[in-house]
């Protein structure tokens, strides 16, 4: 399969058309996304226009963009202009939105491609994507299995060749902890870098729009393009984003990189022995690599279960049956509201607003979410204590492997304890990437996470790029556009 | 703290309530129990003496963001009244606020 940065370069010189490239997906996704699921929504022929649109700029010697060409696919979070952005969930079915996202503004900017909608668990709740109101997506490596989620669909597509990149969301490890369970990089920015404008919303402290890609490279390609201030996102950062694809290869002599023990305590062993052989080749690469113990992120799995569904229970009270999306009617408008979020919303969004609203209820609200933001500023001192001390630091993406699809479905704290080594990075608004670095006996493919402090992506990505080139060769999915 | 586990139907009668959301008896005593369980968990973090310590609501620090005060477009009316569920005289409509009068 080639790369985003190949497939550009390919585009812009007029070696390959951008359509051909784009009807080698279109078929691959026909072939393949029966059974994989990715997709909520392919955008065939959007995308074969935006093609011959790019190919047009091509012949008339103009400049495409950097990304010319490559095919992108969406997280169905992101708002697309009159194309269905349903997040998964009957509440949003049938919903069109009236404005595009300023990363698919963004994605177009830069020549890409945007081919479709990509499945989510609803609202970007879970580590699955089986809260899909629209049914599982399946992991490329074994179809019995879950891609991991919440953006289960946007790893898969990348990982079976169904798009060269595309964007997820993570607020709590939903773009890494997929990457990790599908072989493919897996980029969560620093809170702020990349515009939240037409994101629908879930945490909002947390939330964070980031690339899928096959390669750390491609991975740094896509967030160049879609990164920087934005006046519509009033906590978008103000200030020039770094450009960071120059940045991977740069390799690692001299930096400082810590292994996190808490981020491989309690972790599968093979998942584990990834990590040290990673953090080894990292040493021998000419970084200083030794072991760092954080404590406070023992707690961050507990106060991102209050804050993020604190966050959601408030976020999700718009849909309420009045400007857009469902509504059941009745009587009087609460009791419509009543009936239009019991019919609307899943049951693990319902169980996130029922524990939100709890935690923020009165009597509780300082024992749980007063008490859990302040274990944030525990963690966040924390790190901060580290970045003394190291420029980066490593640690498992997931405590296991791709696990089979219905092990966790009827216990939401076992699945949610699969996002037990990315939270912290989310309520730190540090950015932090899961590089593929070999597989289990099972052949399921294992990630290895690199921490950055806030801004940190230049550094991240050069340790990123020296895991990558260590890296054993990558599994093959079962499930794979041909070549 | 009331220990989590004694959360009943009638608690999660409650919440539901403030959460705008109708839920049956089954769903409240499934919500009930796995509250509690996630409550539990986060019992540890709750005990933590946390003392003196600042709350963080958000990773940035946020401040008001001004801009220029010039007129530009905004969203078309059209297109956003065409997404919602009932709309009247170029409003959206909803049934009766307040009850019947008592």
């Amino acid at each position: 399969m080639t790369g985003a940065l190949e497939l550009a370069a390919a585009v812009r010189s007029g070696e390959r058309s951008a359509l051909s490239v784009v009807e080698d997906h279109l078929g691959a996704i026909e072939a393949l996304d029966g059974e994989l699921h990715a997709y909520l929504t392919v955008l065939a022929d959007a995308a074969r226009a935006q093609a011959s649109a790019v190919d047009a700029t091509v012949s008339a010697g103009g400049d495409p963009g950097p990304l010319a060409g490559v095919p992108v696919a969406v997280k169905d979070n992101l708002c697309t202009r009159g194309v269905p952005t349903t997040c998964s969930s009957r509440i949003l079915e049938h919903w069109r939105p009236p404005y595009d996202a300023t990363v698919i503004e963004r994605l177009r900017a830069a020549g890409a491609i945007v081919v479709g909608k990509t499945n989510l668990d609803e609202f970007a709740m879970g580590s699955s994507t089986e809260n899909s109101a629209f049914g599982p997506t399946r992991n490329p490596h074994d179809p019995a299995r879950v891609p991991g989620g919440s953006s289960g669909g946007s790893a898969v597509a990348v990982a079976a060749g169904l798009a060269a990149v595309s964007l997820g969301s993570d607020t709590g490890g939903s773009i890494r902890q997929p990457a990790a369970l599908c072989g493919v990089v897996g980029l969560k920015p620093t809170y702020g870098m990349v515009s939240r404008y037409g994101l629908i919303a879930f945490a909002s402290s947390l939330d964070q729009v980031g690339p899928f890609a096959r390669t750390v490279a491609d991975a740094a390609a896509l967030f160049d393009a879609v990164s920087g201030h934005d006046p519509l996102d009033s906590t978008s950062l103000d200030r020039p984003a770094p450009r960071t694809v120059g940045a991977v290869g740069e390799g690692v002599t001299g930096l400082r990189v810590g292994v996190i023990t808490e981020l491989v305590d309690g972790v599968d062993a093979e998942v584990v022995a990834a990590v040290r052989a990673a953090a080894e080749s990292l040493a021998a690469a000419g970084a200083v690599v030794d072991e760092v113990s954080i404590p406070q992120l023992r707690f961050g799995m507990a106060a991102y279960y209050l804050i993020a569904p604190a966050e959601a229970s408030s976020n999700l009270a718009r849909y309420d049956g009045v400007r857009y999306g469902l509504r059941i009617e009745a009587d009087d408008v609460e009791a419509m509201n009543r009936a239009t979020r019991h019919a609307g919303f899943g049951p693990e969004v319902k169980r996130r607003i029922m524990l939100g609203t709890y935690a923020l209820s009165a009597g509780y609200y300082d024992a749980y979410y007063g008490q859990a933001q302040k274990v944030r500023t525990l963690i966040i001192g924390a790190f901060d204590q580290a970045y003394e001390r190291y420029d980066a630091l490593l640690g498992a993406t997931t405590p296991s492997t791709a696990f089979l699809l219905g092990a966790k479905v009827d216990d939401p704290l076992a699945m949610y304890l699969s996002d037990v080594c990315t939270v912290p990075s989310n309520l730190a608004g540090h950015p932090a990437i899961s590089v593929p670095f070999g597989t289990d006996a099972a052949g399921l493919p294992i990630g290895v996470q690199v921490l950055a402090p806030a801004l940190g992506e230049v550094t991240m990505l050069r340790v990123a790029g020296a895991v990558e080139l260590a890296a054993p060769p990558r599994a093959v999915p079962k499930l794979v556009a041909a070549p | 703290m009331e220990p989590a586990r004694h959360l009943t139907r009638e608690d999660a009668a409650y919440v539901a309530r403030l959460a705008r959301l109708d839920l049956t008896d089954d769903e409240l005593d499934t919500y009930a129990g796995q509250l509690a369980a996630v409550l539990d968990y986060a019992a540890e973090v709750a005990a933590l003496d946390t003392e003196g310590v600042v709350p963080t609501a958000h990773p940035l620090p946020l401040h008001n963001v001004m801009r220029p005060d010039v007129p530009r477009p905004s969203l078309e009316r059209d297109e956003v009244l065409g997404a919602a569920p009932a709309v009247e005289d170029g409003r959206f409509r909803v049934p009766p606020i307040l009850g019947a009068a008592p």
